[in-house]
């Protein structure tokens, strides 16, 4: 699945979108949103494949896992985040856009605020 | 249902399709009918969507380990 057939399917469903945006522009967003995921699916293996490998690094440096697994939620959450909030847009429902990125900074900010904590932590016993 | 790249091309049709009924339906004068196939086609195209996101949502959910 390489580039190139991600971007033609992601130019095919432009130009089905924009044929469709005159009569229907709420079935030229489903195809957008629709693209969207096609296009996620494909990349799916190479990004779980690419997260194992970093899994494993992880693993053998025996660093504390739990640093890692805020990463990848933190991640996994900023993407849907971003997925949200541009569908939104395309819509053209600024406001529903901005209120999930919102959502989505908040959630990240309580998933980071152990880590931030610990660093704190870390560096007040080095400064005694 | 598998995510595949026809899924695509299944909701464009069906949306250049209620379209094309839809106008048609309105020349020959009869508009309810043509609102009920309107609403029937985005019914139809929502489905697929809300199960295309769900599958999405799930696949990120154990990628991402965000349980």
């Amino acid at each position: 699945m390489d580039i190139v057939q991600i971007v033609s399917i992601g130019l095919v469903a432009a130009i089905l979108a924009i044929t469709l945006r005159q009569q229907r522009p709420e079935m030229a967003l489903i195809v957008s949103i629709a693209a969207g995921v096609v296009i996620f699916f494909m990349i799916a293996g190479k990004l779980s494949a690419a997260i194992q490998a970093l899994n494993e690094v992880m693993r053998k440096a025996q660093l504390n896992n739990i640093y890692f697994t805020t990463v990848l939620k933190i991640i996994g959450i900023a993407y849907i985040t971003e997925f949200g909030s541009q569908i939104c847009k395309d819509a053209g429902e600024g406001s529903i856009a901005s209120k999930i990125e919102l959502a989505g900074k908040v959630l990240i900010m309580v998933l980071a605020l152990p880590i931030v904590l610990a660093v704190f932590d870390l560096i007040s016993s080095v400064m005694q | 249902m598998s995510v595949d790249i026809d899924l695509i091309f299944k909701i464009a049709a069906i949306g250049i399709l209620v379209a094309i009924l839809n106008r048609v339906l309105v020349q020959s004068g009869r508009e309810e009918i043509a609102m009920m196939t309107t609403l029937a086609g985005l019914v139809i195209v929502l489905l697929m969507v809300v199960d295309l996101i769900n599958q999405l949502f799930q696949t990120i959910k154990s990628i991402f380990q965000l349980y």
